[in-house]
């Protein structure tokens, strides 16, 4: 059996169930930017800065492919949320786009002799990108459930109804949350991942007191987050398509698919474990648990605002305007030729995860940074 | 639609595409010089073969980051600003996009960190399979960038529903294999693999003619004088393919490229000319203020026939009866009945009139081949910028012809004799650097500009494409987006002359 006897809704989940595992993916990965934010107050000195810039600078175009990926697949299998979205909320995602461009180019710049913006410039963009990039995304994602103000023509195209395209997003402060929570969680995974990686105790012990310092914060947000769309009104989609308001809808969603609830609690648990064991028992290997946690959390989050008939991109101007993973799809044929292509992916990981255990066998020390014939960033 | 909207829409894409392609040729063909000379040392073991590695690859690091950087803004600006085009085709556009992602930029961004990164911690042969790993993946992402790409220019393997209001796709391997796409392929790594050997021999020229690091030279103007020839020779042939296609499925295109106003069987090139700023589609003014033909040539490189006959602009805008050309204003007609054709399908879907939505739907799929059409306000309208794609095609055409012949030099001189004693060579070889830009983007220009007033050709105008967005916006993030780019480059540019200043022995 191939994928093109499936049910066009069958392939939708599955396109949906890829898209909430490239958005974990990529929070996880997220720690790249969060360990942007820290290689100030991680260093004493250059070369423990330049260390910490290696650990993560070997990791940064993962992020930034996933990110690639995350637009392409939604393209591919969401086209109308590619098109209403991006194309509606137009600087909210080129302001996100202008804080990758500038991470993309930092790392190779930074310390290369006549690099025309200095040093300093390209840390701070590096700070920027991991500080606004991060929050800004967070606050993209956070309208799946606040809501946008769009209105589709009967072509389907797009038009907006705001005209600070995007930016009025910033103006609702529940969106705040999500964006802080992100922020947060991005320096906690960014000094897990400076825990693993760098063989050096006074930046590991930095790297224990940053977590400390940042997990209340995270779970402040977070918690808040989690409050605000448990108790708020969600979009419900009845069978026929037909948009209407439900309250509690993101809590019945977690009630009816048990098993996106269980995925959940997981997550988390194994994301408080991970920052538990580092901090108290030192252990060094937690950002294993506490990225699978986050990708897990990460997971249970979108698939509660995609499924069991919910609009994941909710119109407050128009209801019916609104985008459930059924009417903004891809065709039942490209879904199939997709699905076919996606099964590259468990190769794809397979070889990402084999090189980077080839490169992450030997941990950063000192000694390799300083020595004479290192590449370093 | 506000009025300027789609030109500025278009300044913006073509800024940052143009941007873009700055970084991408070299990628494309560096990262096989920088494979193909770590093979050498890895079968030699010489140190000094490891060394020019590394030099290549530091430049090679240098450009991938900003390609990246850029290439990231293209991934989006298809939904940004042209929002109504992605949903209208986003079926079959985005797929391609898709498979990009999971089968090329992955394979890229993962090796070029053990590229990278390795020399230390991984064996020699992952390290060289790494390196092999990054020039294929790159040349991946080309693939799949450029079948997209072809599909706009000839749109294949889809049909029109009219209940979504968009272009669904019915066969990924057409789509995949379209002639266009694959030839379109095929030139663009060559022309990558063109600016790659021009930037390796030119630097190299460079240290020969300050007579310094020159064994180092030697070697790497060796590599990559073989690598252009070839590549020149190939580009010859591919471009040939690429006129080729275009002459069967964008005619207008093609005598926009000639400035060809009347058609002719055993059409000739005009090999240097200079237009006529006068001359217009309706008056008869001689096109051009001089002119040197070869005779025959547009007749072969369009049809591969000597006396082939080539459409003018004229017959293909006013039609010919004779050669069976129907005129624009036809297809401006059936295009509107298309375009009627569906609001009276929607709205007698709306009220549930199944009889009349058929009859709809049956004129709409007879008529939906002239689509686009229907939106064209003037027959004159469906002619791209003459004079930019002119010139551009014959500057492109023109420094082919150069760099074959600077190559074959090159090659020679190098093998043969000492390439030291010829400074005017060498001096040609290192301003041929920016000569190889100048040709790619200029092709790019002839493609894209050449398609005008289509986003997809025949299909969709690029006025109904974009984005509905007040102006300002997308001047703005022009603006931004220009300010930004160039101080990149500029950084970049630089960074890139004081490492090739430093040297083989200095940097890291
Ligand atoms: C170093 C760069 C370079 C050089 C020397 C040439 N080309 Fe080229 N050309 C390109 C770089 C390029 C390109 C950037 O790769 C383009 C843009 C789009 C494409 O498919 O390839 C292109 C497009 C392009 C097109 C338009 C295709 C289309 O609109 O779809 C034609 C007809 C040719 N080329 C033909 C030629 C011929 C006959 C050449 C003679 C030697 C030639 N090119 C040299
Ligand atoms: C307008 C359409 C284009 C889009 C949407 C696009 C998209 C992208 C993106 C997102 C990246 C960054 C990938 C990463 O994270 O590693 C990238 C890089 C790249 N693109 Fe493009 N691109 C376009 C045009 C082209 C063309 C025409 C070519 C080749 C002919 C090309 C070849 C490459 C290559 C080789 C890279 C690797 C990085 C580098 O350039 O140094 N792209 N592109
Ligand atoms: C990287 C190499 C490329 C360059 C230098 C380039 C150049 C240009 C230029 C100059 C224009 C403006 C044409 C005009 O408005 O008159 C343009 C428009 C455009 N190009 Fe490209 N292009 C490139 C690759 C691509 C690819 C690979 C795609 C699609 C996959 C693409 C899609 C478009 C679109 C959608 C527009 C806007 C609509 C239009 O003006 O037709 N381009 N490009």
């Amino acid at each position: 059996m191939g994928f093109g006897e499936l049910e066009l809704l069958t392939l939708q989940q599955y396109w949906w169930i890829i898209i909430a595992l490239l958005g974990g993916l990529f929070v996880f990965i997220m720690f790249v930017q969060g360990g942007q934010t820290l290689i100030d107050t991680l260093s004493d000195d250059e070369t423990e800065k330049t260390m910490l810039i290696n650990a993560i600078g070997r990791k940064w175009e993962l992020g930034f492919t996933t990110l690639v990926l995350f637009g392409g697949a939604l393209f591919a299998a969401f086209p109308l949320f590619y098109s209403t979205s991006f194309g509606g909320a137009y600087w909210v995602w080129l302001a996100i786009l202008f804080c990758f461009i500038i991470q993309a180019v930092s790392y190779e710049y930074r310390t290369k002799p006549d690099n025309f913006l200095g040093q300093k410039v390209y840390e701070s963009f590096l700070k920027i990108n991991g500080s606004v990039g991060v929050f800004l995304l967070g606050v993209a994602i956070s309208t799946f459930f606040s809501g946008a103000e769009f209105v589709l023509d009967s072509n389907r195209f797009v038009e907006w109804q705001n005209p600070l395209r995007g930016l009025e997003a910033l103006a609702n402060p529940y969106n705040y949350l999500l964006g802080f929570a992100l922020v947060f969680l991005a320096r906690i995974s960014g000094a897990l991942y400076y825990l693993s990686s760098i063989d050096h105790e006074p930046i590991r012990d930095k790297a224990v007191v940053s977590i400390r310092f940042n997990m209340p914060l995270f779970l402040l947000f977070f918690l808040s987050f989690m409050g605000w769309i448990l108790t708020k009104d969600g979009y419900a989609v009845s069978a026929s398509g037909v948009v209407t308001i439900e309250s509690y809808k993101y809590l019945h969603n977690f009630l009816d698919m048990p098993f996106v609830l269980i995925m959940f609690i997981a997550g988390v648990v194994m994301v408080i474990f991970a920052v538990f064991s580092a901090v108290v028992y030192r252990k060094t290997c937690c950002i294993k648990t506490g990225g699978a946690g986050i990708v897990l959390t990460v997971m249970a989050i979108l698939l509660n605002v995609g499924f069991n008939g919910t609009a994941y991109y909710p119109s407050t101007s128009d209801l019916q305007s609104s985008l459930t993973i059924v009417n903004s799809s891809g065709s039942h044929y490209t879904l199939t030729a997709m699905s076919y292509a996606s099964l590259m992916v468990p190769f794809v990981l397979g070889y990402i995860a084999l090189a980077w255990y080839s490169m992450d066998r030997v941990r950063i020390t000192k000694e390799e940074i300083e020595s004479p014939d290192a590449h370093n960033y | 639609m506000e009025e300027h909207l789609v030109d500025w829409s278009r300044a913006q894409f073509a800024l940052t595409a143009i941007y873009h392609f700055l970084f991408v040729p070299l990628t494309l063909g560096l990262g096989f010089i920088v494979a193909i000379m770590e093979t050498i040392y890895v079968r030699t073991g010489s140190e000094e073969w490891k060394k020019i590695t590394k030099f290549w690859m530091t430049l090679f690091a240098i450009n991938f980051a900003i390609g990246v950087a850029t290439g990231l803004i293209m991934e989006f600006e298809f939904g940004t600003n042209w929002a109504n085009y992605s949903w209208f085709v986003g079926d079959i556009f985005g797929a391609p996009l898709a498979v990009e992602g999971i089968l090329a930029f992955f394979m890229e961004s993962t090796f070029f960190a053990v590229m990278f990164f390795g020399w230390n911690k991984v064996g020699k042969r992952f390290h060289l399979v790494s390196t092999w790993l990054v020039a294929v993946g790159s040349n991946l992402s080309a693939l799949w960038i450029l079948v997209a790409n072809g599909w706009m220019q000839y749109p294949v393997g889809m049909t029109f529903n009219p209940d979504t209001v968009r272009n669904e796709m019915t066969n990924f391997w057409e789509v995949l294999f379209s002639p266009v796409a694959i030839s379109k392929f095929l030139h663009t790594i060559g022309s990558g693999y063109m600016v790659s050997a021009l930037f390796v021999t030119g630097i190299s020229a460079w240290y020969l003619l300050r007579n310094r690091d020159v064994l180092f030279a030697k070697r790497s103007m060796i590599v990559g004088a073989t690598f252009g020839f070839v590549a020149s020779l190939f580009l010859t042939l591919s471009g040939d393919e690429s006129a080729h296609q275009v002459a069967l499925k964008q005619p207008v295109k093609l005598a926009a490229m000639e400035g060809l106003y009347e058609g002719r069987e055993s059409a000739g090139i005009v090999a240097v000319g200079i237009l006529n700023g006068d001359k217009n589609l309706t008056n008869d003014l001689e096109p051009y203020h001089f002119e040197i033909e070869i005779p025959y040539a547009l007749s072969l490189l369009g049809y591969h026939d000597a006396n082939a006959y080539v459409p003018g602009l004229r017959d293909l805008v006013y039609g010919n009866e004779e050669r069976g050309i129907i005129s624009t204003a036809e297809k401006m007609r059936r295009g509107r009945i298309a375009v009627n054709a569906l609001e009276a399908y929607k709205e007698a879907k709306k009220g549930g009139d199944i009889l009349k939505a058929a009859e709809a739907k049956k004129l709409l799929d007879e008529n939906m081949k002239y689509f686009g059409y229907g939106h064209i306000k003037a027959a004159e309208d469906v002619v791209p910028p003459i004079a930019l794609t002119f010139y551009t095609f014959h500057i492109m055409v023109t420094l082919g012809g150069w760099f074959l012949l600077l190559f074959a030099l090159l090659l020679f001189y190098v093998t043969k004799r000492d390439i030291s004693a010829y400074p005017l060579l060498l001096r040609s070889a290192l301003w041929s650097i920016p000569l190889g830009y100048i040709a790619a983007e200029a092709g790019w220009i002839v493609a894209e500009v050449g398609r005008q007033p289509w986003a997809i050709q025949d299909l969709m105008p690029v006025g109904i494409a974009a984005t509905k967005i007040a102006t300002t916006n997308v001047q703005i993030s022009f603006w931004l987006f220009a300010i930004l780019f160039t101080l990149l480059l500029i950084a970049e540019i630089r960074i890139m002359t004081k490492q090739i200043k430093i040297g083989p022995e200095g940097g890291h």
